[in-house]
Formats: structure tokens, C-alpha cells, sequence
């Protein structure tokens, strides 16, 4: 392993997209994500790629989109409200099938909000924020080696599926250093056949589109697209257990939550009460496994979030609400407690799944 | 197996976050595991600035240091709001250049430093930070550790090595320091 060193969530971020070939970056400053702008700003004229500073978020996801077009690595960050900026752009990514990589370091909302940490884009970043019947692939890193790793894997997927990767992370880990390693393998990027860098005069054009005025055309690249969203639910649903083996009650939480929830499941363990986590690490696909599987054991699960309870909805899809859920939550830039989420966890040991 | 929880406290412009950096670095370069979380907003120079350290034997769950082993506050309105939380058998380190009074507490243990004068006095006006981290390490035994030197030479850019000498200097201050 290569010596490790210490970096912001967000610096981690940038140097793994150098890292994983991308030379475009396109962005809007916005806290708490700033410090990716501000390495690309500073790395990328050094190594011969671009850095841009849009004049809106908007222009800033179209110029993803036109680069995406020629195959190339190319990504874009935001915080929450310039994320909904882009959701326009993200629905017209996914209707020509072109990948990228986009960064959501979120922050409390609706609306301008605040600039604190918040969980509370999960539905949108799970849903998929523009219009239209469409996904990204969802990352929930939980340390800034994480954020690293799940950088380069977002570029992976989003070339090998022709779709959007986000990266769902919140202010505390753009913001917060640990040491991290860099030496973090990179496969090389798939052909891009599709892709229109200039026909040579030797192949048929391609062309890059999202217009298809043609219903049973375009119900066909909505059937086609779903087969694939099918494949990648199968494929590549990521998450970690911990103290899962026998736990009565389980805590479902990402990101940031599921870090506070660590300090809570200590804690408790050591009152007797038998509990784990399930960290989703792809929020979309949700991996939905785990949970069923939990059941053999859990009377209970616990939704820790930095939102007014939005993956907790699927959670209970997971297990078709055949045990209870509860939420245990902050909202508005504040952090639940290890105490909070204890207290919560002791409350469901009293109640033993009777809710 | 331990946990230390650090959380440095003051004005924007005493190098709190930069304190926070070394210490976390020093972690990282003992072997240990380490975070370090700013405060961050709309902040600037005499507004409030404060950063969570955690070092660590096993894998550091949360960032945010709410409770405290291990309070720096270098201004009396970072006193004021957290001596109350540092956790019972923790200890303070306090500039006492700029806090007039003691913490009334009788389950810990403060430091009182003027690392603000003293930092003037020996001409090196900004670094009443590391003094104060000097006294830390003295306190745990642990300034004439390899890693201190290390650390520093982490924190600080190769273009600004001639403040290597001088930060060490600012340490051996604080740590020397019998108050």
C-alpha cells in the first residue's frame, strides 16, 4: 500500500477522478463542496486537461453532456441546490445514454437552505432527479478513502452501463480529513463505439440524442434501458454489514449516519442489546439482500438519517414491512448523536419488534 | 486500546485548524487511526473557528467530537461553551493571555498557558497555537517523539521550510512551560 496521507473528502474526490483518466471538470462553486473546484482548478491545466468554471450549473451539466459525447471521462460537482440545476441536464444524460460522473456533497434544504450536512437529496439521487423514466447509479461513501475508491468505481460503472454515476456524499465528508491511500487500481476505460470523435470517412455517423419523436421507438429505449437498470440491481448492489451475525435489531444508515450509528452499536453492545448495521454503500441499486436475509433474526430495524426519513422507505420495501422500521433522525444541517441513536436502539430492545 | 478525542477551539486566524492538522498527522505517522473535522460556514478572520480530532487504536466511528478528552480553547467564548462538555478525567489547555478565569470544574485538570504573550514576546506573534500544542505533547509525554518532526514537516509546505525551525521553537516553548 502506498504511504498514506491526509485529505478533505473533496480533495480525495478530485485526485481519484485525475486518477481514474478524467481531464474535464465543469462546475459552479457551492458549500460545501468547493475544494473539488478548487483542485481541478488547480491540477487540471498541469496535466493537460480542462477546468472550467461555468457560468451556471446548468451550463456546467451540458458541457459534461457535450464532452460525454466524445467519450471521454468528464464530471461535474454540486451541492444540493445546484444539483436540482442540473437535474434537466442529468434527465437529458440518461435519455442519450451517455456516461458521467456527478457529485452531490449535500447540505440542509429545501430551497437555498443551509450549508451544513444533510442526507435529505436521497430521494431525489435515488429517483433520479430530472424527468422522464430513469436512474444513476448511487454512491454512498462513508470515509475519504471511500470517497476516493467510489470515485474511480463511479467512472467504471457509469462507462460500462452508458449512465450517470453519483456520488451521494454530505458536507462532514467533503469537509472532514483521514489518511487515504491512492494506489487504487484503475481499469482501463471500455471502447466507446458510440461515441462521436469524427467518422474518419470510413464508419456511418453516430449520433448523440435524446430526441425521439417516434412513440414505439422510444418505449423500445425505454424497454432496453430498464433491461439494463435490471442487470445492474442483480449486479452490482454494494453494502457492509457490521455486527450483523445476531443482531435483534439492525440500524440501516450511510454515509455519515452510519458512523455515528457505529459509536451507538458499540455502546449498546455493551449493555447486552444485540444489534448491527447494514450500511448500503449503492443507494440505488438499494441492496435489498442483506435486509431480507436480516429477517431470519431482526425484530426491528432503525433508519438513521440526515433526512425527515427517506431511505427508510426502502427499507421497508426491502422486507415488505413484515417487521417494524422506525426513524431515528436530524434534520436541517444537525447530526444525530451517538446518544440519540443509543437511546433509540435501548427503546427498541424494550419493545422486542412490538410496535 | 484507546481513544483520544481533541477538540481545538478559538478565533479564525490562531491557527486552530492548523493545530487540529498537526495533531491529526502525528496520529497518522504513530500508526494510529485519525480524523479531522473543521467547523465550517460563513467564517472568517476573529469569527469562530473550531476543528474535531479523534486519534485512535481502532477504526474512528463518528468525526464529530461533541465530548471532548482533550479541550484547546484559545478564546474565552470557546471556553465558555465547551468546559462544560469535556468529558470527566479530561484536561484543558487554555491561553490564559485571553481567558481571565479558571474552570471551576474539580474532575478535570486545565492547563492554563499564555501562549498569546509568550508567543508575542519571543517574536513569533502567530504561533500561540503550537505553543500550546507544545504543552499537550510535554503532558503526554510525547514531545520528544520522531513523529513531531515529521508531523511538521507535513503541515508545513517545502516553500515555507524556514518556519520549521521556528514552529519547533514555539513547542519547546509551551512544553517547557511551567505555569
Amino acid at each position: 500500500m502506498s504511504e498514506k496521507v491526509l485529505m478533505k473528502g473533496n480533495e480525495a474526490i478530485a485526485e481519484a477522478a485525475i486518477l481514474a483518466g478524467c481531464r474535464h471538470y465543469f462546475g459552479y462553486p457551492i458549500t460545501p463542496q468547493t475544494e473539488i473546484a478548487a483542485y481541478m482548478a488547480k491540477k487540471m491545466p498541469k496535466i493537460g486537461g480542462t477546468f472550467l468554471q461555468a457560468e451556471s450549473e446548468i451550463a456546467a451539466i451540458n458541457m459534461v453532456y457535450g464532452v460525454s459525447s466524445t467519450g471521454k471521462r468528464v464530471m461535474t460537482s454540486s451541492s444540493s441546490p445546484g444539483i436540482s440545476l442540473k437535474s434537466e441536464g442529468l434527465s437529458y444524460l440518461a435519455g442519450a445514454d451517455l456516461p458521467a460522473l456527478v457529485v452531490n456533497v449535500q447540505r440542509g434544504g429545501p430551497g437555498l437552505g443551509g450549508i451544513q450536512p444533510s442526507q435529505s437529496d436521497y430521494f431525489q439521487a435515488t429517483r433520479g432527479s430530472g424527468h422522464g423514466d430513469y436512474h444513476m447509479i448511487v454512491l454512498a461513501p462513508a470515509s475519504v478513502q471511500e470517497m476516493a475508491e467510489l470515485t474511480v468505481k463511479g467512472f467504471e460503472l457509469a462507462d460500462k452501463y452508458r449512465m450517470t454515476t453519483m456520488i451521494l456524499a454530505d458536507g462532514t465528508m467533503g469537509q472532514m480529513m483521514e489518511p487515504v491511500a491512492l494506489d487504487i487500481e484503475v481499469k482501463p476505460m471500455p471502447e466507446k463505439p458510440w461515441a462521436v470523435t469524427g467518422t474518419k470517412m470510413s464508419r456511418p455517423h453516430n449520433i448523440i440524442n435524446s430526441l425521439f419523436l417516434s412513440p414505439d421507438k422510444l418505449e423500445q429505449m425505454n424497454f432496453e434501458r430498464y433491461e439494463r437498470y435490471a442487470a445492474i440491481e442483480k449486479n452490482e448492489a454494494l453494502y457492509e454489514e457490521y455486527m450483523m451475525e445476531d443482531a435483534e435489531i439492525c440500524i440501516a444508515a450511510f454515509g455519515i449516519a452510519a458512523r455515528v450509528s457505529k459509536n451507538a452499536i458499540n455502546e449498546a453492545r455493551k449493555e447486552g442489546i444485540k444489534v448491527g448495521l447494514i450500511r448500503p454503500i449503492t443507494l440505488w441499486p438499494f441492496p435489498k439482500a442483506p435486509f431480507e436475509n436480516a429477517l431470519k433474526t431482526v425484530k426491528e430495524f432503525i433508519s438513521v438519517e440526515l433526512s425527515m426519513g427517506q431511505m427508510i422507505e426502502d427499507v421497508r420495501l426491502s422486507i415488505d414491512c413484515r417487521v417494524p422500521v422506525t426513524l431515528c433522525n436530524r434534520v436541517g444541517g444537525m447530526i444525530p448523536s451517538p446518544e440519540q441513536v443509543l437511546d433509540a436502539i435501548r427503546n427498541a430492545a424494550k419493545n422486542g419488534g412490538n410496535r | 486500546m484507546s481513544t483520544t478525542q481533541l477538540l481545538f477551539s478559538g478565533f479564525g486566524g490562531q491557527g486552530i485548524l492548523f493545530a487540529g492538522k498537526f495533531m491529526a498527522y502525528k496520529g497518522l505517522i504513530d500508526n494510529k487511526q485519525v480524523s479531522w473535522l473543521p467547523s465550517y460556514g460563513p467564517e472568517m478572520r476573529g469569527g469562530t473557528a473550531s476543528c474535531s480530532v479523534i486519534i485512535s487504536d481502532t477504526p474512528v466511528g463518528s468525526p464529530i467530537v461533541s465530548k471532548p478528552d482533550i479541550l484547546i480553547a484559545m478564546n474565552l467564548p470557546s471556553f465558555d461553551r465547551y468546559e462544560s462538555a469535556v468529558l470527566p478525567g479530561g484536561m484543558i489547555f487554555s491561553d490564559s493571555t485571553l481567558i481571565e478565569r479558571e474552570t471551576d470544574r474539580k474532575d478535570i485538570t486545565e492547563y492554563r498557558i499564555p501562549a498569546t504573550q509568550l508567543a508575542s514576546d519571543n517574536g513569533f506573534p502567530t504561533l500561540a497555537n503550537m505553543i500550546i500544542v507544545g504543552k499537550i505533547l510535554s503532558v503526554m509525554d510525547d514531545f520528544g517523539a520522531e513523529s513531531v518532526d515529521a508531523a511538521l514537516k507535513k503541515v508545513i509546505s517545502a516553500k515555507h521550510a524556514d518556519m520549521l525551525e521556528v514552529n519547533l521553537k514555539a513547542m519547546k516553548l509551551g512544553a517547557e512551560y511551567k505555569g
